[in-house]
């Protein structure tokens, strides 16, 4: 049995990373704040890395099954005999995926932003920041119990909030980083909910207790209902709803568009590549309890990924900003995520879904970061977010252009790159398991191919533009994470996933099957091809088209007008309608009870206040007149009887 | 016991005697005609202590010795008042008790 206990420091050392960058504030050489959490992710990474080695080659299979290794473990807060809450760290086949991915994305953002971010007021604050939301992210996923995790949960959502409006003197990042911040919240409370709901019919919060298949959580599930459906059917849906907001799902997805007014590098890091797959992975954690007493929870989050997973990637066709883009890309891979983990099933074969789920989320770490760091370039380039202000930058840019164009690849499931080998386990799982739903993933295959090279193609070929000073390629601490990470991206495909992560621990063969494979490439070839003849020269093409569709195309310019919804519903609706007549009665009934018992006492008190004029002479006057009146009084009434 | 003076002419001196006490420390300003009033409400009270005692219950004694006591704290009270009223004097020049309110606010 190996010693984990080393495990803890990987969440020690960016924390005291983020106290020494953001305790001395300015005082500090902003660059020494940045050198020293440059520093503290390249040694939280090595032990990652160590980890993910003696976890997965080493000493983390017993009889072939992955075991689940609680590293270290504190009781922090005893309700009962029962019922507590740890701190503590769980080592499975997720964990240490996951810790692999955030560490090494996070070292990639770290590196690339020393450059990005050169001489930006508020460097250190930045990596300050970085540092605590690698902190928090990592909590969260070593998290050994739903309660932990829920307090790392809402850390990530305060450092996500925090980042988004780094830039706080402008009023677009503030109103966008309240969003996001406001919105998560509020699902959050609907995971709050959901955990106290299991928490109460379980008397646990601990994973391996709750996921135990031979546990009585899964053989003997608790049989209240309320409104029709099973108590725990509610607490896993609700749960979901926390997933759902943090992951960006519909209909909480409003945040994540607007995230994008962060610096790119957070983007990168945050709304692309960990943070919100959190929702994944929190379901991933509990997913035999979806599948076995929950199923109709499941099927919610099948349907909810594939629908977002459509609805983002229409949108994202016709998106004009660079980051809006890859943001409702990431929604709509998020999709295929939750989609893959909806129809997946336990053990073996069945448990395909749920491994292309977690592949899917590795893979899509890579290059979405990959891309975001690659937009981040281009924008460091031209100076604005428009890709109507881009194009022809191949010719200024050609590493950039080649990483992207990698990325790309990728994300459109062209083999050999990484995006291809995972998108085709999900289409695999969803065929086996929903043919509605497969037709709805390989759909939008194509779609995902067209709108990202509706976009590779618009940036760095189209028409030449009329630059004020020639675009350059950026430095070299920013090109380095494109190069490793368009490396990871053409490489990362050929892992033999399956024997690593499963559903139940087990070792799964994975094989590609070309009779869905080959479909989806030819279809991902003609959405590519589709871009191609609109984009690479400049045509009138796109436009016609555009304006054929005409109102369908502004419907989708616009986000279906969810905003709008969302903005009467909570203005008028809420706002005027229940908040406005609460605060009426609050003002004019309670308030003004208040305002008037004051106001008697007030009155009284001017009134009386002459007799206490400090006079000792009044005072006898008047405790004389008492005291006559008082013998008069048992005198007569009293003691002539 | 006084031979021909019956008890009710002596309370209606006392009775008096108080009042005037009281008429005293009520009007007057000055904070030792305020104390001599006081004076006066505690001798009317002794009298009737003594006269009750000498007319009613000539066999006991006890009056008589509370009026010694009223006698002699009054004499220690008056010293105790006059030592505060000379300070007072010295301290904000006057006597008035209407002009005495440093502490009123």
């Amino acid at each position: 049995m190996e010693n984990w206990s080393y495990i803890i420091w990987i969440l020690i050392i960016p924390f005291l990373s983020f106290l020494f960058a953001a305790l001395p504030g300015t005082k500090l050489k902003s660059s020494v704040s940045g050198l020293v959490g440059i520093a503290s992710i390249l040694s939280v990474a090595i032990l990652s890395y160590i980890t993910a080695y003696s976890y997965f080659f080493v000493s983390g299979k017993i009889d072939g099954v992955f075991q689940k290794i609680i590293a270290f473990n504190y009781v922090w807060v005893r309700f009962s005999e029962v019922l507590q809450i740890d701190i503590g760290g769980l080592l499975d086949p997720i964990s240490v995926m996951m810790l692999v991915v955030i560490s090494t994305i996070s070292l990639m953002v770290h590196i690339y932003s020393w450059s990005y971010m050169h001489g930006e007021t508020g460097f250190a604050r930045y990596y300050a920041f970085l540092s605590l939301f690698t902190f928090s992210m990592l909590g969260l996923v070593l998290a050994t119990n739903l309660f932990q995790m829920y307090i790392f949960w809402e850390l990530v959502g305060v450092s996500s909030f925090l980042l988004i409006g780094f830039y706080y003197e402008k009023p677009s990042a503030i109103a966008a980083s309240k969003k996001a911040f406001i919105v998560t919240r509020f699902a959050d409370f609907g995971f709050l909910l959901g955990i106290l709901l299991l928490a109460y019919y379980t008397n646990t919060f601990d994973f391996i207790t709750l996921t135990d298949t031979n546990g009585t959580l899964i053989t003997n599930p608790v049989a209240a209902t309320f409104m029709g459906a099973s108590v725990l059917t509610w607490a896993m849906g609700l749960i979901f709803i926390g997933g759902a907001g943090k992951s960006a799902m519909f209909p909480l997805h409003i945040w994540l568009p607007d995230a994008m007014e962060g610096p790119t590098p957070v983007s990168a890091l945050i709304h692309a590549a960990t943070m919100v797959v959190a929702g994944v992975y929190l379901v991933a954690r509990m997913f035999p309890v979806y599948l076995m007493v929950a199923p109709d929870a499941l099927e919610i989050v099948a349907y909810t990924g594939g629908f977002t997973a459509l609805f983002a990637a229409v949108i994202a066709c016709t998106q004009h900003d660079i980051k809006r883009i890859l943001a409702f890309s990431t929604m709509s891979q998020i999709g295929y995520m939750m989609l893959a983990l909806g129809v997946s099933g336990y053990g073996g074969e069945k448990g395909l879904g749920y491994m292309a789920s977690m592949f899917h989320l590795f893979t899509h770490a890579m290059f979405k970061a990959l891309l975001f760091l690659g937009a981040g370039s281009v924008i460091h380039a031209v100076h604005s977010n428009l890709i109507g202000d881009m194009g022809n930058l191949k010719k200024y840019m050609p590493i950039t252009h080649i990483t992207f164009l990698i990325a790309c690849l990728a994300i459109a499931g062209i083999p050999p790159f990484a995006g291809f080998f995972s998108k085709d386990e999900i289409l695999v799982a969803a065929f086996e398991h929903n043919k509605l739903l497969f037709s709805i993933a390989f759909f939008v295959a194509g779609l995902t191919a067209f709108y990202m090279f509706r976009l590779y193609f618009r940036v760095f070929w189209g028409k030449k533009q009329a630059y004020h000073h020639a675009p350059h390629e950026s430095p070299f601490i920013m090109i380095l994470p494109l190069i490793l990470l368009a490396v990871a991206s053409c490489l990362t495909g050929f892992i033999p996933f399956g024997k690593f992560v499963s559903s139940d621990g087990r070792e799964l063969l994975v094989h590609t099957h070309w009779n869905i494979a080959l479909p989806a490439i030819g279809f991902a070839l003609t959405g590519i091809f589709t871009a191609m003849a609109f984009y690479k020269k400049e045509t009138n093409a796109s436009t016609d088209i555009t304006n054929a569709l005409g109102a369908v195309y502004k419907w989708a310019y616009k986000k279906f007008y969810l905003d709008e919804v969302y903005l009467f519903v909570t203005k008028n609706i809420i706002f005027n309608g229940i908040s406005k007549s609460i605060a009426w009665f609050d003002k004019n009934i309670i308030d003004a009870s208040m305002d008037g018992m004051a106001l008697v006492t007030n009155y009284f008190s001017d009134k009386i206040k002459g007799a206490q004029s400090g006079s000792v002479q009044q005072y006898t006057w008047w405790y004389m007149a008492g005291s006559i009146g008082i013998v008069i009084f048992v005198l007569y009434f009293l003691m002539i009887k | 016991m006084i031979q021909g003076v019956p008890l009710q002419h002596i309370l209606l001196l006392t009775t008096l005697l108080f009042f005037i006490g009281v008429y005293g420390f009520i009007t007057r300003k000055n904070l030792f005609t305020m104390l001599m009033s006081v004076e006066l409400m505690l001798n009317a009270v002794a009298i009737n202590f003594v006269v009750f005692n000498a007319y009613l219950f000539p066999e006991n004694l006890q009056g008589h010795f509370f009026t010694i006591f009223i006698v002699s704290i009054a004499a220690a009270e008056a010293a105790v008042a006059i030592a505060i009223i000379v300070n007072v004097y010295r301290n904000i020049r006057t006597v008035n008790a209407e002009r005495i309110n440093e502490m009123k606010h």
